[in-house]
């Protein structure tokens, strides 16, 4: 299990450092169209071709990119907003922490799988709107936590120490919540990071992906998908780099959390 | 003793009705997010539906089949007095009665996760009990690293290689679930086991642990602590001291987990073709039939909630002691 996170936490950066330096590892050109659709495994075409005729394995390098950066944007801009708004709510206390838990609360009680396959498509699946919606529903998550860490904190003596001092507001996020939380933060991080690079797969799967030309592991899986019948594996390279992605995560997060409990 | 039971039990129904309610109220929010999500269209919302295909009949069009042009508290108070009524609005694109299509696709859904459901639990379960049973011996291992392997591999990679393997390569079972309504349930099972093979992999993860960690924290509790010192084999503990007070918590994590089984459903079904209410709901997205998304979504959303609600009340029903604190 140790030694799990370690081989895991390489694999990742392999796979992302290949997905970034992707065209000088491998220069074939993503967008073009080499042969007959489908074609299977030979040596020029490592993984084949796609169901246009298209290089599996470049394809996977770029589509690796829209995959990991969508999820990252989403992720990171949950957690502003979830991390804004639990340090608020925990700072302010009475009336607004009430007000933001009860909406968060309701939020959270909504199936998300649901609620994106709605609005994604009312809007239309674009970088922005899958970003900003997946963003939207899952600080409620970040929201809870940050805002019962923020909590904890701020009912420690140094910290009432400080409110007395009369220190001001970013003072007690920056120098006593934050620097107090960051670890649970991060491992929570982690774990968001996975949950919504899986749901903008399925959702790409399901079809509200990004447009074309543009593609992602999720699309690259659904367009692929008809070959499955004629026994043609080649849906399955682009939903086993999902499965990749996640694995390491968790695998690293494990690995995390088990030296976490050691130190205690 | 007795005053205090009556009391005990007051209090009891007192938090089941509040969660009653509560549960009631998240089903009017996710009713009126779910009607809300049309109106975060910018400008005109016929027209925005409709895209590159709007023409001012169109438009008018849909905006009638659409009461856009009532205010919108009105038109949502309407719309949610049909849904009360079983009038779920008319497809966009067929301009037939969503309700009419909807139900027997919801059975169908109903069916495939009764079916996971029959297989997955009990083998998660008994999964989770030989886990407390033995913490950390070799079938708590596995099944800890088939957990993994299930929080991180997607639906799709394991329903596309269940096809590969057992429908193209070994030609034992079919690839596409292609369920008819006028089938008996003998000639429905073939093609169930496939979609409920790969749903069962889908929500063990969390069966199996949740169900872990319960009875490992009952373990805990002083009265196991009593039944170890008098001697008692750890097996027996749990059956007789452990199993009796997990009722409650396994019922909680059985009812989550059927919440989550449901959403769940909506990417197997696409996978496999099977005609339940997910693929239904999958079809109406690419169509863009906004009626027939938000019907769907509906559907699926007061599941989710009614089984969230029921989870949360065999918690305060098997633990009365939970009223008091």
């Amino acid at each position: 299990m140790r030694r799990g996170g370690i081989v895991a936490a390489i694999l990742l950066g392999a796979v992302l450092l290949a997905c970034v330096i992707g065209p000088v590892l491998l220069p074939v050109d993503p967008d073009a169209i080499l042969g007959p659709a489908w074609q299977p495994r030979s040596a020029a075409h490592v993984l084949g071709l796609d169901n246009l005729g298209r290089d599996m394995l470049a394809r996977l390098l770029v589509g690796g990119r829209t995959s990991i950066g969508l999820a990252l944007g989403a992720t990171s801009l949950s957690f502003m907003l979830g991390i804004g708004a639990g340090f608020a709510a925990a700072l302010a206390g009475g009336w607004v922490d009430h007000l933001l838990t009860r909406a968060f609360e309701i939020l959270l009680a909504m199936p998300t799988l649901i609620f994106v396959l709605i609005i994604l498509s009312v809007l239309g699946p674009s970088a922005a709107t899958i970003i900003l919606t997946l963003a939207v529903i899952d600080s409620t998550r970040v929201y809870r936590l940050a805002r019962l860490l923020a909590r904890d904190v701020l009912a420690q003596e140094y910290a009432l120490q400080a409110r007395l001092r009369g220190e001001g507001i970013p003072w007690m996020i920056g120098r006593e919540i934050l620097p107090n939380v960051a670890r649970p933060l991060s491992a929570e991080a982690g774990l968001r990071f996975s949950f919504v690079f899986l749901l903008i797969a399925a959702l790409a799967y399901l079809g509200l992906g990004l447009p074309p030309p543009l593609s992602d592991w999720g699309s690259m899986v659904r367009d692929n998908a008809p070959a499955i019948g004629l026994g043609n594996p080649a849906a399955l390279y682009p939903a086993a780099a999902i499965a990749l992605i996640a694995a390491c995560v968790h695998a690293i997060l494990d690995r995390l959390s088990f030296s976490e409990r050691r130190r205690a | 003793m007795g005053g205090e039971t009556r009391g005990n039990t007051r209090l009891v129904v007192r938090r089941l009705l509040f969660r009653l309610v509560l549960g009631l109220g998240t089903l009017i929010a996710a009713s009126l997010l779910i009607f809300l999500c049309t109106e975060l269209l910018p400008g005109d919302v016929a027209a925005a539906i409709l895209g590159r295909e709007a023409t001012p009949e169109t438009v008018a069009a849909l905006h009638r089949s659409l009461d856009l042009d009532r205010p919108l508290a009105v038109r949502y108070l309407a719309w949610l007095g049909g849904v009360a009524r079983g009038d779920l609005g008319q497809s966009l694109v067929n301009h037939r009665a969503i309700a009419e299509s909807l139900w027997p696709r919801f059975t169908h859904t109903l069916l495939l996760a009764g079916a996971t459901s029959l297989v997955a639990m009990p083998f998660a379960l008994l999964a989770g009990y030989a886990g407390a049973l033995w913490p950390g011996g070799w079938f708590d291992r596995l099944n800890s690293g088939i957990a993994v392997f299930s929080l991180s591999v997607p639906e799709f990679f394991t329903g596309y290689l269940l096809i590969l393997i057992f429908a193209v390569k070994l030609h034992i079972l079919p690839a596409l679930a292609a369920v008819r309504e006028d089938m008996t349930l003998g000639q429905k099972i073939p093609f169930l086991i496939l979609p409920a093979a790969t749903l069962t992999i889908v929500i063990f993860a969390h069966l199996f642990r949740m169900t872990r960690i319960a009875l490992l924290d009952l373990l805990d509790a002083p009265y196991c602590e009593m039944a170890v010192l008098k001697g008692l084999p750890r097996g027996r503990i749990i059956l007789s001291h452990v199993l009796p007070n997990a009722v409650a918590p396994l019922a909680y994590v059985v009812t989550l987990n059927l919440a989550h089984l449901v959403l769940g459903v909506i990417v197997v079904e696409t996978i496999f073709g099977y005609p339940g209410l997910g693929q239904w709901m999958v079809d109406a997205v690419g169509k863009r039939d906004i009626p027939a998304i938000q019907a769907a979504g509906l559907v699926f959303a007061a599941v989710f909630v009614i089984l969230n609600m029921v989870a949360d009340c065999c918690v305060l029903l098997g633990n009365p002691r939970l009223g008091r604190s």
